[in-house]
């Protein structure tokens, strides 16, 4: 074991900052980054880790995606004009529907061997670890759709070339407010009895305009004019800032026992 | 805030106290607790006893902040100004603030889980952990607790892969990595073979040595009695015996062995 003297940065930084008297603003940024920042990255390193080496949450929402998109494929026609109106609509509700299972395991995965214990004992923003699992999720369904995206776009005749650039846009605007809900309700839902029923219960309606956000944002881009529009844009990007923000500032509460 | 404590760290010698004051624990109906109250000082060693649902384990989790008292509070008299007017004052359990980083970077907690990542390694673990209480070098204080418990050679396994008694180690190991000021143990020695005991009865002597505080749930004679410098028995959720801060700890011990507490 080393010696005492070699441990925790932090704490030192903090015994420093007293000894400095005033809470100067070198040493605040200091203690953020090592209580906020690390523990953050670090704890989205270890979540990438365990998903890339089980591959059960992406296999989960793959499947999952592929065998609606796959479905409705075959109830409508592809040629058909109006099957680029609802189309897009059919994505997004899979991608919900796939991210309200595919986010339930986000911490009760931690409860097996009740490591989100550890994680509320080490001396970090509980934020952190919400944020880095917000991250992580948002990385999984991400993802998984690049990987959905030429499948569908195939089975319902689309061409996203001309409009990959703004799509991405979309679906990453309408992904975040999804792994942010998802991740906070997970959190909450980890710990209730019905936990199983208790995420897509609450996800589905604090996720509903986001859902129809980002429906009519796609849609818009499949039509004639390809445009990008601002209203819906503006609307899922307001919607995440607050519900990140909500996180940020109530966050902590949703981690205690 | 606390250069003194610090300049103890330093020198090897420092504990950290706890204070409980009046605690109250309620599941609904059930108390876990009932009033209680007890001063730990720094360096003490405390074997908690008691029969199954006696509150051992809840009064652990809240001296790790892991659970929040129905009523009551836990001071910690040696860390900065938090309790330092002598009230009691309760910590909310994931709440952040200066004070609460400072204390929370002194707790070790062996808890009855492992409270490790079976989808990770070993070293990848501890290495996670070293990170998270910001330590210097983690990939080599990783190699450092994996040596003594005996798990260099399966560093890189996955922790599903191990054996219960592995698991403990490695868990032993993690709960000590950032060097703390207060050990909280439960059943240490659950799972632990013969050599196994021997090394945690030495991991543990070590810690008292430089005047860290432990408290532990125990059950079954084990090695980690040998640090025991005094013995708490719960029943019902109260404090029923206590052999006192100078007083001889081992009737207490023998008494709950005897009457099946322990084991």
């Amino acid at each position: 074991m080393a010696p005492l003297s070699q441990t925790r940065d932090q704490t030192a930084a903090r015994v420093s900052a007293d000894e400095a008297g005033a809470a100067s603003a070198p040493v605040v940024v200091t203690i953020r980054r090592s209580t906020l920042l690390r523990p953050a990255v670090a704890l989205l390193a270890k979540e990438l880790r365990t998903e890339f080496r089980t591959r059960e949450l992406l296999a989960t929402t793959l499947v999952f995606v592929l065998m609606v998109l796959v479905l409705f494929s075959f109830t409508f026609d592809p040629t058909a004009a109006e099957t680029r109106r609802f189309a897009p609509g059919l994505l997004w509700l899979a991608l919900l529907f796939a991210g309200s299972l595919m986010l339930h395991p986000s911490f009760t995965r931690e409860q097996a061997n009740d490591t989100l214990a550890a994680l509320r004992l080490a001396p970090i923003e509980p934020v952190a670890i919400l944020a880095a699992k917000i991250a992580a999720n948002l990385c999984f369904l991400l993802l998984a759709e690049l990987m959905l995206l030429p499948i569908f776009a195939a089975l319902y005749n689309l061409s996203l070339l001309p409009v990959i650039g703004r799509l991405v846009v979309v679906l990453f605007l309408g992904t975040l407010g999804l792994a942010t809900i998802g991740t906070v309700f997970s959190a909450v839902s980890a710990q209730a009895r019905m936990r199983e029923l208790l995420l897509p219960l609450l996800l589905l309606p604090l996720m509903a305009p986001a859902l129809i956000a980002s429906a009519e944002a796609t849609v818009g881009l499949f039509d004639d004019s390809a445009a990008l529009s601002p209203v819906w844009t503006t609307f899922l990007a307001a919607f995440d800032v607050m519900f990140l923000t909500v996180t940020w500032l109530f966050g902590e509460y949703l981690l205690e026992e | 805030m606390d250069t003194s404590f610090h300049q103890a760290r330093e020198e090897g010698r420092g504990g950290l106290g706890i204070e409980f004051h009046k605690i109250e624990k309620r599941y609904g109906a059930r108390f876990a607790l009932r009033g209680v109250s007890l001063q730990i000082a720094p360096g003490e060693c405390v074997a908690l006893l008691g029969a199954n649902g006696s509150g051992k384990s809840t009064l652990l989790k809240i001296a790790a902040l892991l659970v929040r008292p129905t009523s009551g509070g836990v001071t910690f008299p040696d860390v900065g100004d938090i309790g330092a007017d002598g009230a009691p004052s309760a910590i909310a359990p994931s709440a952040g603030g200066q004070e609460t980083f400072a204390i929370k970077a002194r707790i070790g907690l062996l808890a009855h889980q492992t409270l490790l990542y079976d989808e990770l390694s070993a070293e990848e673990n501890l290495v996670l952990f070293a990170k998270l209480y910001g330590l210097d070098r983690p990939l080599q204080r990783a190699a450092g607790a994996l040596e003594p418990a005996g798990l260099a050679r399966r560093a890189k396994d996955l922790v599903r892969t191990f054996s219960r008694g592995m698991r403990q180690r490695l868990a032993i190991a993690r709960a000590t990595l950032a060097d703390p000021a207060l050990l909280l143990l439960d059943e240490p020695a659950a799972g632990l073979d013969p050599a196994g005991q021997q090394w945690l009865g030495k991991t543990l002597g070590h810690l008292q040595d430089r005047g860290c505080t432990m408290l532990m749930s125990t059950h079954g004679t084990s090695e980690a009695h040998a640090v025991v410098t005094r013995a708490v028995r719960l029943a019902g959720g109260q404090i029923a015996e206590d052999s006192g801060p100078a007083g001889d700890p081992r009737p207490i011990l023998a008494a709950a062995l005897a009457a099946g507490h322990e084991g």
